[in-house]
Order: structure tokens, then sequence, then C-alpha cells
């Protein structure tokens, strides 16, 4: 199964992605990409009828904490590596609306 | 003929929960805390932190999942909704897509055209989103992560209303159900509920659904109303002039009273959901899913059954009573103590709603106890105080939450019993007020109540006017 | 004995004997590094300071006798994806050039509690992403044994400054083989534990499912010693396992009698370099020698690991680094109109290549109309996978085979080929598929005096029977040398 990547795929997946490609990564993007999953298409060759996708390889469940609070005010560290903060809050672009 | 058309409306209702931390990490829920000050590494997406599930918010969403008839998803997931946005510090949302905790409930509306079933689709657990302010000094945005990752359940239900009356219906049905549980306070106007409001338009009678928009920023019933009759309408203007409905994300301006397509090309609406690889699975046992089952509190239908049953009380005030479980347990325990339902409930339907009122408070925020109000009908039946002092005694502890008995003693509130007294303080008033005396005398009936009157304000109120009466007829 | 001669094991030993200090110990690694780390940049970041006070600290402690374990004192260094409490931490990107974390890794917290000293920060490819080391934002590592020759990666910073004798031991973190194949490319011992042995909490995480801290050190007794110390449940870690058998020091036996050793046949058949497959099959005579019982066996679905791995850790990877704004932390862009054009802007200036090219492949395969196509068959195919090793710890205690089908290639020679550089992941891949812990321990060089790695694969919490045959066949070739 070849695959074809056009460039409004490229486009579509910058925009999912954030990220702004100029015009020779994007070249490049379609070319790595195209080959990749050429390559990742080798798994269609397995049937993996009834088979459960396995997200977590050990089967742990149910860890839980307790509603407890046990945070003190970190305010100052979770600002600390902020590149722009005002009123104690991070500074980002006017978001529309 | 002009085309007829129906309306189908199906809701995502949005409900904060009231746990004490937030549902992946120990931060505090609580409101009003300065920027930031509720945030540590895991509810900012700090590199490195890793989210713990909060067990509450699951005993939570399972409780409103029975309640609501749902069927309990026994083992179920996490997974990760992503998008960018700065409210969202990780740029993806903890939610749950392929394995929602409850699945297929439904609840039972009921309005002027009668009773119906509103079907639930699912019930999901995910984080709350921080809070953006806009500054208008930068004119920049700033962002607080205090609300970030607090627990929301999201209730989806079936497309199975069709006007605002039904959606309100089914709202109050949920935030009746959620506050009896005591899972959330389910405010609108405060945003610990939400909704959203999905709907479309098609011909009377047709099969299939035509195109929904949703309907985002819906703050009150009145708000819900207008942004229903409009979207109806405009939706239909757009069919009748040959034009398509664009499925969309529609915002609320309810000073303006329109809607706005939230439109944006960088906005793919691409959610790439998979399951979070930070979370194990949750599974529910059947022991679990019992002791929830057994806790579950008696709800408002069974309620208001039951005190039909077994107090003498009117049905109005029963529908009062048990439209906050907060009143409905502070009746219960009261008449518990002094089985005195009618008087309890005068107490709760008069001084209480009307306090409540003047004060602009909930009856969650009541804080006087049963003891204490059993204490102070105790005190009026007893005619230990008549019932202006009680109106008094009542307002302080409304206030304080004071001991009626002890209060009264200490402030000599209690009614003067004592005939001598009596009698000596009614001679006095007569003396004082000839006038009075002589137009009773000369059949002006009217003329006893000043006379009451002035007896009442010289034991300073603390006499049983009933006697006041007595005395004065046998002295006049 | 020279002091940068001693084993991180035997360091300690010596400074509890009083033979040498802790300030001396560090002083001696510090004066390597201002030899050799101009040619081998191992680190990104070092703070000669702070570990000289905490090499006298840790000094006085030892003294007083309050820290007796068997790290107390040793120098160590940390791979640049764990977070360090007040020390830079960049996964060796320019998006995170100026972070300093406000939180250490739960490893890094266990060392610290035992004694092991900071020197500072390792190279790596930047967000763990590549075999070489060469896409760090802070210039390449060079191998120690030969400096035209990467020293592999992603953790290659970690497994050079071992090699160069620039610390005594090394924590790495390993992906698809991260942690193993620098090992074997540099000479050391590396080993990648079971998954949910290490608390993950602090890890910049990569690819989540399988993404497991793990130690580079100069012998196996060290690589146990370390791994005692690391091993932890961690409650801020769902993932993290309760296990009780982490005294793995007291796996440190010569025998290998009797046990079971499987080679997979398939692993050996095409694009394996010659030298190394001689060297590998060597190493296995060794251990059946010394009374192991070795044969050949066919372990399914091999072709299949490195397409399931790409897909899973580039779809996890590609939500990992969403993190990555320029709004809470990191490197923000210096111009931009608008929030999008800032995200944009702030992760393509931030980001290099290989980032780019994983979270793109990530993003796609998660993609509307892609899902099921592609994660989710990755998924069941990863399902699959761990069955085939089940069926094989039927059969077998231990897995034995190559690291990497060659040794260290040259400076520049892998990133021309992106595809061809995920290919030489083929051996260590799948053990991180399966969660399984893997060693990565030298057995030979090669004609160009570069060193060989041998693989051991033990099943999930078996890291002892790894590092009982490591220690066997390490003991062999001790005894050689003399």
């Amino acid at each position: 199964m070849a695959n074809v990547i056009t460039d409004e795929t490229i486009e579509y997946v910058g925009i999912l992605a954030k990220l702004a490609l100029s015009k020779e990564e994007k070249e490049q993007a379609k070319k790595d990409m195209n080959r990749m999953l050429d390559y990742i298409d080798k798994l269609a060759e397995l049937d993996t009828t009834g088979i459960e996708p396995m997200s977590h390889v050990f089967p742990i469940q149910n860890v839980f904490r307790e509603d407890i609070v046990t945070n003190s005010d970190q305010s100052e560290n979770t600002l600390k590596n902020a590149p722009g903060t005002k009123d104690n809050m991070f500074m980002v672009p006017k978001t529309f609306e | 003929m002009a085309k007829q058309y129906e309306t189908v409306i199906g809701l995502e209702v949005h409900v904060e929960l009231a746990t004490k931390t937030k549902i992946f990490c120990g931060c505090s829920t609580a409101f009003g805390g300065a920027p930031n000050t509720h945030t540590c590494p895991v509810c900012t997406g700090m590199p490195g932190s890793l989210p713990v599930l909060n067990k509450q918010v699951v005993n939570y969403a399972m409780a409103v999942g029975l309640a609501t008839n749902c069927t309990i998803t026994q083992y179920c997931k996490f997974d990760r909704k992503n998008y960018f946005y700065p409210d969202n510090p990780q740029n993806y949302q903890i939610s749950q897509l392929y394995l929602p905790i409850c699945r297929n409930g439904r609840v039972e509306i009921e309005t002027s055209e009668g009773k119906k079933m509103v079907g639930i689709h699912e019930i999901h657990m995910e984080e709350d989103a921080g809070k953006l302010i806009h500054d208008e000094w930068e004119d920049c945005s700033l962002v607080d992560y205090n609300r970030s990752g607090v627990p929301l359940i999201e209730i989806v239900s079936k497309p199975d209303m069709k006007n605002a009356q039904e959606v309100i219906a089914y709202l109050e049905k949920l935030r009746m159900i959620v506050q009896y549980l005591g899972a959330s306070d389910c405010k609108l106007n405060e945003g610990s509920m939400r909704v959203d409001v999905n709907l479309s338009v098609r011909e009377a009678g047709a099969e299939t659904f035509g195109t929904r928009t949703e309907m985002k920023n819906l703050n009150s019933f009145r708000a819900i109303t207008h942004a229903i009759a409009s979207e109806r309408e405009r939706q239909i203007e757009l069919l009748e002039a040959g034009q398509l409905v664009i499925q969309e994300t529609r915002r609320w301006d309810d000073v303006k009273e329109y809607s706005y397509a939230m439109r944006s090309k960088e906005d793919a609406q691409d959610y790439r959901y998979f399951p979070d690889p930070d979370l194990v699975p949750v599974y529910i046992s059947d022991a679990w899913l019992q002791q929830v089952r057994d806790n579950q509190p008696e709800f408002r239908e069974e309620k208001m059954a039951r005190y039909k049953k077994e107090f003498d009380i009117p049905e109005y005030d029963i529908g009062i009573i048990t439209d906050s479980k907060h009143l409905a347990d502070l009746f219960e325990e009261t008449v518990a103590i002094c089985s005195q339902p009618k008087k309890v409930s005068n107490w709760l339907m008069g001084e209480t709603l009307r306090l409540l009122k003047e004060k602009n408070m909930d009856p969650k925020d009541i804080i006087f106890s049963p003891k204490n109000l059993a204490k102070l009908i105790e005190l009026v039946d007893s005619k230990a105080i008549n019932s202006t002092v009680a109106k008094e005694v009542f307002e302080v502890m409304f206030d304080k939450n004071i001991n009626p008995e002890k209060y009264v003693v200490e402030k000599g509130l209690k009614t003067v019993n004592d005939e001598g007294v009596l009698r000596k303080t009614v001679e006095e008033v007569l003396a004082l007020n000839p006038q009075s005396v002589e137009d009773y005398r000369n059949g002006k009936e009217k003329a006893i109540g000043f006379l009451v009157g002035q007896t009442m304000k010289a034991m300073k109120g603390k006499a049983d006017p009933a006697m006041v009466n007595k005395v004065l007829k046998e002295l006049l | 004995m020279e002091i940068l001669a001693y084993s991180a094991v035997e360091l300690s030993a010596a400074i509890k004997e009083g033979k040498v200090t802790a300030v001396e110990a560090m002083e001696a690694v510090l004066a390597q590094i201002d030899e050799r780390e101009n040619t081998v940049n191992a680190y990104v970041t070092i703070d000669r300071e702070q570990a000289r006070k905490a090499a006298a600290i840790t000094q006085e402690k030892i003294e007083k006798g309050e820290l007796t374990g068997l790290l107390a004192g040793v120098p160590v260094a940390i791979k640049d994806n764990l977070c360090t409490e007040k020390m830079r931490t960049t996964c060796s990107s320019r998006i995170l050039e100026n972070f300093v974390p406000t939180f250490s890794a739960e490893a890094v917290i266990n060392l610290q509690k035992a004694g092991a000293v900071m020197i500072g920060k390792t190279n790596m490819d930047e967000f763990a992403m590549g075999s070489t080391t060469e896409t760090s934002a802070y210039g390449v590592t060079r191998n120690p044994w030969n400096i035209n020759h990467v020293p592999g990666g992603s953790s290659g910073g970690s497994a050079a400054a071992v090699a160069a004798k620039e610390c005594y031991f090394a924590l790495g973190s390993d992906t698809g083989g991260s942690i193993r194949q620098p090992a074997s490319f540099c000479g050391v011992v590396g080993m990648k534990p079971t998954y949910g042995t290490v608390s993950r909490y602090g890890l910049i995480a990569y690819g989540s499912s399988l993404d497991q801290i793990g130690p580079l050190t100069k012998n196996v007794t060290d690589c146990a010693a370390v791994l005692e110390v690391i091993a932890s449940h961690d409650p801020k870690d769902t993932t993290s396992i309760k296990r009780k058998d982490t005294n793995f020091t007291a796996a440190l036996v010569d025998d290998v009698r009797g046990m079971r050793i499987g080679i997979p046949r398939d692993y050996f058949e095409e694009g394996i370099d010659v030298e190394v497959k001689d060297a590998v099959l060597a190493a296995a005579k060794v251990l059946a020698a010394e009374g192991a019982i070795v044969e050949e066996f066919d372990l399914s679905l091999v072709p299949y690991a490195i397409p399931t791995y790409y897909t899973i850790a580039a779809a996890e990877a590609s939500s990992n680094l969403e993190r990555f704004d320029g709004i809470k932390y990191g490197y923000r862009a210096a111009s931009f109109e608008g929030l999008h054009d800032m995200y944009k802007k702030t992760r393509s200036e931030g980001f290099g290549a290989e980032v780019k090219r994983r979270i793109m492949l990530g993003s796609f395969v998660l993609s509307s109309g892609y899902y099921d196509a592609y994660y989710l068959k990755a998924l069941k195919v990863k399902a699959m996978i761990k069955k085939a090793f089940d069926e094989a710890f039927v059969k077998y205690d231990l897995i034995l085979s190559p690291v990497a089908p060659t040794t260290a290639p040259k400076l520049g020679e892998s990133l021309l080929d992106p595809l061809k550089m995920y290919l030489g992941d083929i051996y260590t891949i799948s053990v991180n598929l399966a969660g399984l812990p893997g060693i990565s321990l030298p057995c030979g060089t090669d004609s160009k005096g570069l060193p060989i790695g041998l693989q051991l694969i033990a099943d999930s919490f078996q890291e002892k029977k790894l590092i009982q045959a490591a220690y066997t066949y390490e003991q062999v070739c001790n005894k050689e040398m003399r």
C-alpha cells in the first residue's frame, strides 16, 4: 500500500501539531512521512482479529489518591519559568472572543 | 402551506464535582484563591509531572450514573483529548472517550404536557480548564490555573428534547439528583453547572436529523430559553432560504441576545483521542458498585411520597422543602427531635425562607442546628416565650446558631407568667390611660387593643397576649 | 589504585575506609572533565561549585556514619531529561534552554538520599529521539573510544561520561534502547529495568508507555547497586509497581548452571555485522561453558517490532510534547502575531528536525480517520509481541542477543537516512514494547577497536536472572584479562 501524503495533509498536520514548516521542511516531511507510513503498513500484514489493543503492558488498575488537600500555595514555583507574567498570572497573546 | 418544523435538542451538561481536591493532584478546589495559588506541577503541566486519580471523583460519577439509571462501565479508562489553548496547560485534556464510566441512562421529566423520558447517552469524567482573563492595559490575556484540574462530569443526553420547557425540566431534574447526592451545588450562574445545547431542526415527521449546531455560554435558564428560540429561528430561516445549516459551535451573547460562530482556521476539531498512558484503568468491582448503590440517598420523588404518608403537612410545603436536600434534611432531623412536623414546616417555609431570600443565601448555607430549632418550638409551645419574641430569637439563631433556651434566659425574654405582676402592670396602664378606659367602657371594643399593646410594652414583650387580654377584661 | 579507576561501589567502599574522600573523588572527576570534555562533550550542564559543595557535605555525613549505602560519596551524572531541582534541565532541546525545574525526579532523589553526588546533566538526543546523540541542540557527543564515531543514543552523554571516566556512573532513560545501545557503543554496562520498576515522576516523557529510567555503569556490580537504589514504588506514578525483590545486589552470584538461555535465530539472519554476530555468539558459548543450557529458537514477529514502536512512540510523543508552547516555561519566539502564530513559531524554532518529524508522524497516526489503521493496530501488534515473549519465557530464563546490528557508526552517517537509523533499534525495541528488563554489557571489540555489546533479556521482574548471568559472564572476561 503506497501512501500519498499530500501538501494538504502536511498543512493539516501542521495545524494539529502547531508546527510551521518551511517549504523545504514540508517537502522533506512529505517524503519522510510517506516512507515511514509505507514501512508502518507492514503491520497490515498481520491478522489482529480478536486481539485486545494493549495500552498498558501490565494489568495494574485502580491506583487512586484520597480526596485530601496536600498542596499549599506554590504559585511562585508555578510561575518561576514563565516567559511572561503579570499579577501572578501567565501572560499570553490575546485569545479571541 | 408553510412548512412545519420540529426542533431536536440534546444537551451536554458539565457539572463541577464537590471534591475537596482536584481530579489528578492534591490541590484545593476552593473558590476565591489568589491567581495560581491552588496549583502544582501536575495541574500546570510541568514537564515530568504525572497525574494520579482522585477516588472520590469515581464515586461521585458512579452515584450520578446510578441515579440516572445508567449502566456502569466496570472497566473504564481515561483518554487524552488534544487541542492547543492557553487555559489547557498540557494542551491536552484528560477525559474519557472510548470507555466512559456511565452509559445508556434515562431520567423522567415532567412538563405541562405530561411526563416523558429523556435518554442519557453517557457520563464521563474529565478535568476542568484554567481561567483566561483579558487584560485591557497590555492588550493580552492572563491565565490563572486555579480551576485547572477541578473534576467535572459531563452528562451527555440523547437528542430527546424538543423545546425549552423540556430542556429546563431535564436540567432541574439533573440538578436535583446531583444536589441530593451532594456531588455538586449545580449553579449555572457560577459555572458549577454548564450547559451546551445541541440543536437541529427538521420538517415535522422527517425521519432523519437535520444538521446540528452546538451553543455555548448559557449561564441561566433564561439564556437557554432565548438561545433555543433564536437558534431554531436562525436554522429555519436558513433552510427556508435554501441554505444549509453548518455544523459548528456557536457562542451565545446574553446581552445582545444573539449567537455567533466560534470558527477559526486554526481550530481543526480533530482531537486525536488516545488512551492516556500515564493513568492505569479503573476497575469497578461488583462489591464497589454495590457499596455506592447502598449509599445512595433517598431522592426527591421518594421523599415527597414518604412525606405525604408520614407527615400531616400541605403538599405545597412538601414541594418547597424537598426542593433542597439541605432543607429536607433539616426538616427531618428537627421533626425527629420535636415530633411537630407542621410547626417545623412553618418555621422553614416562613422565617427561614424569608431570611434566606433577604440575605441572598442558599439552604446549604444554613447554620442553625435542628436541635436549636426544636428547642425554639418547644419554648413557644410551653408558652415560655410568645411568638413575637420567638421571631426575634429565631433571627439571632439564624445568624449565630445560639441555643434559644440559654439565650432567652440570658436576655430575660421569658414570658412573665406571674399573674400578680401582670395584674399590677395592667392596673398601672389603666391608670395612665383613662381616655382609652373610658372609650372601652363606652363600647369602643377596639380600645382594648391599644391597652394590650401598652401592657406588652410595659412588660417589655414578655407577656402572654392571651393572658393580658384576660386580665384586662377582668379589670375593666 | 588510581582514583578514577575505581568502580562506583569500590569508590564508596574506599571512602568509607578513609582511603579517599568524596571531595577527592569529585575533584578527580572534575579534572578528568576538564581534560576530556572539549572533545567528548558528554555534558550539557555542569555545576562545579554545587558539586564540590555537595561532595563536602556528603563526606561529612559519611564520616558521621549517617550515610552508609553502597553509593555514598560517588559522583554521578544525570541524563538531561530527568528533572533536577534548581539545575537547568533541557532535554538537549532549544525549547527548554532556560528551564530550571522546581522539583527533582524521584530516581534522582533516591540517588541523593543514598549519598550519590550529582556532577551535572548529560547530553542526549533531543527529547530522547534518536540513536546517536547527534540531534542535541547543544552539540554532538563523541565516542570516547574513537572521537570520529557517535556514542549511540539517546543516552549518549551518559554512556560517554562513564566510558571517559567523567563520572563513576550515570542515569539514562530507555524508550526503545536508549540506555542499552549507547552502553554497547561505549563499552559500558547499561540496564533498562522492567517497566514500572523505577518511578517516571520527573522524567520528561517521550513515549510514556515505554519510557524507563536505568543505570549506565562501569560493571555489573555497579549496575545492580544503582538499580537497587533507584527502584522504588512511587504513589506519584500510577504505573509504578510495588516490588519486594529489589535487593538486586543479592543476585551478584557467579553461577549460570542450569540456566536456560534462548537465542532468537531471526536476530542473526540479515543486516547484522559479522564481527558483532561472532562476538555475541562467542559470549553465548562462554555462558554455555559455564553451565547454561543455550539453544536457538524462533521468536516470532521480529520484523513488526519497529513499525509498532515508531507508531506508538511517535503518537505518545506528539501528545507529550504539546505542553511546550511558550507559555509556562521554556523558549518563546521573539516575534509573532497572535496566539496561534506564537505557538507555531515557538515550536518550530524550539524543536529540532527529528523531534518535528516524530511529532508530525504521531499527530498523523492519531488523526481522524487514521487512528484505527495505525495507532490501534500498533497496540494490537504490541499485545501479540508481548505474547510471543511470554511464550519464549516459558522455555527460557533469558534471551541472548546483540544490542545493535553494528558497532558505533561514524559521526554524521546516521541522520542522512532516518529510516535506516530506526532499523538499528531492531534488537532493543521489542523489549520496551513488552515491558521487559534488558541489560547490555561489553563482549569484545571489532577490528576498528570499537566495543560490541551483548544483550540479555529476561521476563518481567526477573532482573536478578539478568544480573546473575551478566555477572557470571563478566567474571569470566575478567579472569581472561588477567
